[in-house]
């Protein structure tokens, strides 16, 4: 039982307010531990919304500095934080915005070796990275640990998000087997970004996330939404649970974490290797800074 | 007979930049080709060298993913709407 002190109550006012949410469930808010992979356009939202709500715990992973094309999304980071740990902009705008969070930095980049034991310690994941490889990794790591996770994805202007809740629904390899080859769909850096989308994206992420700690409403727990900014339509289709997912199907054959670049590298040096990538841009045409080879 | 087909990002550029085509077909497999008619490199963009659709790639009628109704044999309908989505990983 948390013990709310006269400003907390008033700063958590509107929330009470709510019949859904009420003292009761602010008391769940500020019990919760949620981890937030990434500190780029999607974690900043998901942590700011996060912390502004109360979360108790709220763990930030991110291996990277600020870079000066982040600004255009990544609002926790500031134009004085470029070349700063994410996790040390994101920690200090979200402890300033709510000192009643304890913020966890993990400065490291998530791999099939630490995976378990960085998520072990929270009751819900958020899935705010940039590439295929750390996307099935986490997803993997969570059915093994039986961890909900709230992931998104964005692109130009398009976003996707759906919610997995292990042993109750389909996970992410149930709608997509497998990522494609590197350089089969391009990045934000090679196709670009509408600053906005990360924004949408993040805050139905942490919308989710509220959502799963108070036990309130209906999640995208066996849906995806996607969600498309130029023609602001919103779909939701269906995924059903996969029987022969890899990993959390009726014989799994993913029985533990394992990291996909190098699996991918593996499996390309049995395949053919494509002439040119067979979605998206190819790399030939990308123009991005020089001396840079991903950006979250 | 028309169906209204929803293109993704990644696969806009290939597709004349649209957002949302028109194509024909009675199945899954005639509209895709029907698009790679119309649109040359849309079918190795969709397919895999062994003719598999692109595991990271869904393919929806109205909603519902044709892995669990007959895959590329799947009836579609003057009216019904298909949606390509691959994986999208940006964040």
């Amino acid at each position: 039982m948390i013990e709310f002190t006269d400003e907390q109550i008033e700063r958590y006012s509107r929330h009470i307010i709510l019949k859904e949410v009420g003292g009761k469930g602010q008391e769940k808010i500020a019990a919760a531990r949620v981890l937030v992979i990434g500190a780029g356009g999607l974690g900043c939202p998901v942590a700011y919304y996060l912390a502004a709500a109360g979360v108790g715990t709220l763990g930030i992973v991110d291996s990277d500095a600020v870079d000066l094309s982040n600004l255009q999304r990544q609002i926790l980071h500031h134009t004085p934080d470029v070349g700063r740990p994410k996790v040390q902009s994101a920690g200090e705008k979200l402890s300033a915005l709510n000192p009643d969070v304890r913020v966890v930095p993990h400065r490291q980049r998530l791999t099939s070796q630490n995976v378990l034991s960085v998520i072990a310690d929270y009751d819900i994941v958020v899935d705010g990275t940039d590439n295929f490889p750390a996307r099935f990794l986490i997803n993997d790591a969570c059915v093994l640990s039986g961890k909900p996770l709230v992931h998104g994805g964005i692109l130009r202007f398009e976003g996707q998000l759906t919610t997995i809740l292990p042993g109750r629904g389909p996970c992410y390899r149930c709608l997509f087997p497998e990522p494609p080859p590197p350089g089969f769909v391009p990045s934000c850096q090679e196709a670009g970004v509408l600053g906005a989308i990360a924004g949408v994206i993040g805050t139905l992420q942490a919308t989710e996330v509220l959502k799963l700690i108070l036990g309130i409403g209906e999640t995208l727990a066996g849906y995806l939404l996607t969600v498309d900014l130029l023609t602001m339509e919103f779909r939701r289709v269906r995924i059903p649970k996969n029987a022969e997912c890899e990993v959390c199907g009726e014989h799994p054959s993913i029985l533990a974490p394992f990291d996909y670049r190098r699996r991918t590298i593996n499996h390309a040096r049995n395949a053919r290797r494509p002439r040119s990538p067979v979605v998206g841009i190819p790399p030939t045409h990308v123009a991005g800074p020089p001396g840079r080879t991903r950006i979250t | 007979m028309s169906i209204t087909v929803r293109i993704p990002a990644p696969l806009q550029a290939v597709a004349g930049n649209r957002l949302e085509v028109e194509a024909d077909g009675g199945t899954i497999a005639e509209l895709l080709a029907d698009l790679d008619n119309r649109f040359p490199g849309f079918r190795q963009r969709v397919y895999d060298e062994t003719g598999r659709l692109r595991r990271f790639l869904n393919v929806y009628v109205n909603q519902e993913d044709i892995r669990f109704l007959s895959g590329e044999t799947t009836p579609i309908k003057d009216g019904d709407e298909v949606s390509i989505v691959p994986a999208v990983a940006g964040g």
